[in-house]
């Protein structure tokens, strides 16, 4: 641990760290371009410049110095200083004056930093250099005139994204980043080099030119468009949400976000449903709000309990789930079911279905097993760390399921779930793998139990892991990876078909006589019973508000304050950054409402309410962000019989990653994506 | 004696002799008001006017929808909204000004930098409706069409000192 002396200063940092991670310790700002803390260092912008005592007399560039013992650093000298200048006005002589129409002024680094460093005018009079821009595809603007050479962006996509598609061509002067033939970048992470980029060279495309930092209104939100749970921000104008941007969070998302998350903001506008539909002779007809509850109050009359269902969606917060499970109880009726998918979700203990290890815990691991899930399209920012684990100890990683690019090596166990069997009775290489290792983690996909066999498959999983010792005192390395925000809330608000209650497939062809469906619209309406009268309650006009005869408009993820628990379990909560279009209400409010309309009246009126009712039903959502670690001492396992996993090979949960849900079915960027992802489909077309 | 004094300028109504006299000095000095409607005085190049959005010669906008003004506006009196034009150039789709809430400070001149917003030397364009004043990009745009040979004449003058 060497101790230095930076400005008069002492700090003591870890071995192998540098004089700008010591720098950033003591609390003095150091200007760069190229260092990025989760980045390798590139050392090429020179701008952190420092002195350093005893070393030949020049200026030093601290992100690239290592730190040693007893080092006496100035970084406010005139040759600090100087040099600063000097690096500052290099890079200005070929970088464009044209903040007016650039997308990153105002929240530019060559902006901010030419502010302390810069001169008034330019002594360069000779011809600027000119770069043709790139296509990036439908993400990522370029204006490569603009680059600076820091090659953030390359690391980022190489080293974390694990996509190797950008590179620099030629040297010096005529260097140029981009991609080497051109094609859209092949990756799910590829928004996040918009924010590394410290000009305006890499942009997004679809905010260009829309808004200036300065005119947001900036609300810290949560993602739902997976449930890696990534931390976002909301920059919101008036009555629209014009960006999104991810959070710092250690824990969940470091600084990352999936491109979903980020892009598909404009289905938000699109295809909303802002008014109150009632069917009348089978057409839906725009009525108000006391009509609609008025049609099913009346269909609801007559009814017993056990003909009334509900079905929970992907994107619910918590607090509506709790009054829908709420309101349904009142009716008496047990028939609720949130595995739209129908995966085979054990509810009776919470490690059943979550991802135990938490997501900064897979950097403990030392050999992981991938049952049906593909981290990359399903969880981006979860394979990121994945990734990251393996970039720095390559570990081994079996994977049992379709054979796709993960961005790390992987050992291919198989197509189907029987290897599993192979694996328990060790006569699987990979089964030795597993049992050498410290720390296994075993990941169980949606894909491996949304099967005839899922819970057959579950129970394996969980044999496995603790034959493997996956499950000790202090490690807990089953994981179930969930595609949907709302689900580990809904099954810790057991959102699950109660004693005598029926699931979802139950429910199905006349099961049920009025189903309720909560944003639900991943399953097949068509399999609803013709004679049942479907309420749907969301924000879109997809599937399930196809089939409705009433619909009630709801609030989307950025309308409303709402909790959201992660894969992990970490209950976290989102806030308002808009209004909800139109009639739409939040979502809680409206069953409330509805409820109080049918003399159900559920006893809470603020969202404060709503949680305490939800810390009732489970203390875990009074614990908001924080996810302790755990381990397992009881290791009897989930229900199911681990003999009857059938030979059929798993099939990918998400298709497409970039259209999964009814916000980015509406999303034109998301629609180019798919486009751009997949031109064959489209030339077949 | 000061009493005879006194009474003597009274008797001989010598304040209301040197009043007119003074009224009849004035009467043969040239004038320092004008007929306002058919003449008018003259103003300074820097004289902050009614605003105008200027074009170049090729007919083009010159406004580039950096929002600097918008941003600098104390009164913020000016509110624009903007996304790519069809050729890909960064151009504004709404551009207002609410002429009711404007202060006339000229800070939005100052801060444009390629001269598209400018205060032209037009102070004559009372309305008769609030409404009138609420001014939109059309008509900014025709402002400049219609003072922009004064404008750039003003921008010559004024070059020197900024």
């Amino acid at each position: 641990m060497p101790k230095l002396t930076i400005d008069g200063i002492e700090v003591e940092v870890a071995n192998g760290s540098t004089v700008l991670q010591a720098c950033e310790a003591a609390g003095i700002e150091v200007p760069r371009f190229c260092y990025h803390d989760r980045l390798s260092i590139a050392g090429n912008c020179r701008m952190c410049l420092v002195e350093i005592e005893k070393t030949p007399p020049k200026p030093i560039s601290s992100c690239t110095y290592p730190a040693a013992e007893g080092m006496i650093v100035h970084t406010d000298t005139p040759m600090v200083r100087n040099g600063r200048r000097g690096v500052m006005e290099f890079l200005l002589i070929n970088h464009p004056l044209d903040c007016p129409i650039c997308d990153q002024g105002g929240e530019c680094d060559l902006q901010d930093q030419a502010m302390g460093y810069g001169m008034d005018h330019s002594r360069y009079e000779e011809n600027k250099r000119a770069v043709k821009d790139k296509n990036l595809g439908p993400l990522v603007k370029t204006v490569m005139t603009r680059c600076i050479h820091c090659t953030r962006c390359i690391r980022f996509i190489a080293e974390v994204a694990g996509v190797p598609d950008l590179g620099a061509t030629s040297r010096g002067e005529h260097m140029e980043v981009g991609t080497y033939v051109e094609k859209a970048l092949g990756s799910e992470l590829s928004g996040n080099i918009i924010d590394l980029c410290p000009v305006g060279a890499l942009t997004s495309k679809p905010y260009a030119f829309t808004a200036r930092p300065w005119e947001l209104s900036k609300v810290d939100s949560i993602d739902v468009f997976d449930a890696v749970g990534t931390n976002i921000r909301i920059d919101s104008r008036g009555p629209e949400v014009l960006r999104i941007l991810p959070r710092i969070n250690e824990d969940v998302n470091e600084e990352w976000l999936a491109d979903k998350g980020r892009f598909a903001l404009d289905g938000l506008k699109r295809r909303r449903l802002d008014k109150p539909w009632v069917k009348e002779g089978g057409k839906l007809v725009a009525a108000t709000w006391a009509q609609a509850f008025a049609a099913i109050a009346g269909k609801l009359k007559a009814l017993a309990g056990d003909r009334i269902g509900a079905i929970a969606g992907d994107l619910c917060d918590a607090e509506s789930m709790t009054a829908l499970r709420d309101l349904m109880v009142a009716l008496g009726s047990a028939n609720l079911d949130c595995r739209q998918d129908g995966a085979r979700l054990d509810g009776s203990r919470r490690d059943f279905y979550s991802f135990n290890t938490s997501i900064a815990g897979i950097e403990e691991a030392d050999a992981v097993l991938i049952i049906g899930a593909n981290p990359r399209k399903e969880a981006p920012v979860l394979n990121a760390r994945i990734r990251k684990t393996w970039v720095n100890a390559p570990i081994p990683i079996g994977v049992i399921g379709a054979e796709t690019d993960l961005t790390y090596d992987v050992t291919h166990l198989g197509g189907s779930p029987a290897v599993l069997s192979a694996l328990h009775d060790g006569s699987h290489p990979f089964a030795a793998v597993l049992r050498n290792a410290k720390k296994p983690m075993i990941i169980v996909g949606q894909a491996a139990l949304a099967r005839p066999d899922g819970s057959a498959i579950l129970a394996a999983a969980w044999r496995l892991a603790a034959e493997i010792g996956a499950l000790a005192a202090d490690w807990h390395g089953f994981n179930v990876l969930h595609t949907a925000a709302a689900r580990v809330g809904a099954m810790d608000l057991a959102f699950l078909p109660g004693a005598k209650g029926k699931n979802l497939d139950a429910m199905m062809g006349g099961g049920v006589d009025v189903l309720w469906l909560l944003g639900a619209d991943e399953f097949d309406t068509s399999r609803i019973g013709a004679n049942t009268f479907v309420i749907y309650q969301g924000h879109h006009g997809d599937a399930g508000a196809r089939r409705a005869d009433v619909i009630l408009p709801g609030a989307a993820y950025t309308e409303k304050h709402g909790a959201y628990v992660n894969t992990e379990g970490r209950v976290q909560h989102g806030f308002r950054a808009i209004d909800p279009p139109g009639d739409a209400r939040e979502d809680w409010r409206i069953i409330r409402a509805f409820s109080d309309q049918i003399g159900h009246k559920l006893p809470y009126d603020t969202i404060e309410a709503v949680r305490a009712r939800m810390e009732q039903i489970n203390p875990v959502f009074s614990r908001v962000g924080f996810l302790p670690r755990f381990g397992c001492t009881d290791l009897s396992g989930p229900a199911g019989d681990p003999a009857a996993i059938s030979d059929a090979p798993i099939q990918p949960a998400v298709a497409n990653y970039y259209q999964t849900d009814p916000i980015s079915r509406s999303s034109v960027t998301m629609a180019a994506c798919t486009e751009a992802a997949s031109p064959t489909l489209v030339a077949a077309e | 004696m000061a009493f005879l004094d006194r009474t003597a300028r009274s008797m001989l109504l010598m304040e209301l002799v040197s009043g007119l006299g003074l009224t009849l000095r004035y009467f043969f000095k040239p004038k320092v008001t004008i007929n306002y409607p058919y003449e008018k005085g003259p103003i300074s190049p820097r004289f902050k006017g009614e605003h105008a959005l200027r074009r170049y010669p090729n007919g083009e906008e010159r406004c580039i929808a950096c929002k600097l003004c918008e941003a600098v506006c104390p009164a913020q009196a000016i509110t624009i909204e903007a996304e790519p034009r069809d050729d890909g150039s960064r151009r504004t789709t709404r551009y207002d000004i609410d002429m009711t809430k404007c202060i006339y400070c000229g800070l939005c001149e100052e801060a444009c930098p390629v001269d598209a917003i400018v205060e032209g030397p037009n102070f004559e364009f009372a309305t008769e409706t609030r409404e009138e004043l609420l001014y939109d990009k059309d008509k900014l745009l025709a402002n400049g069409d219609r003072w922009e040979p004064e404008l750039a004449r003003r921008l010559e003058l004024d070059a020197p000192y900024r």
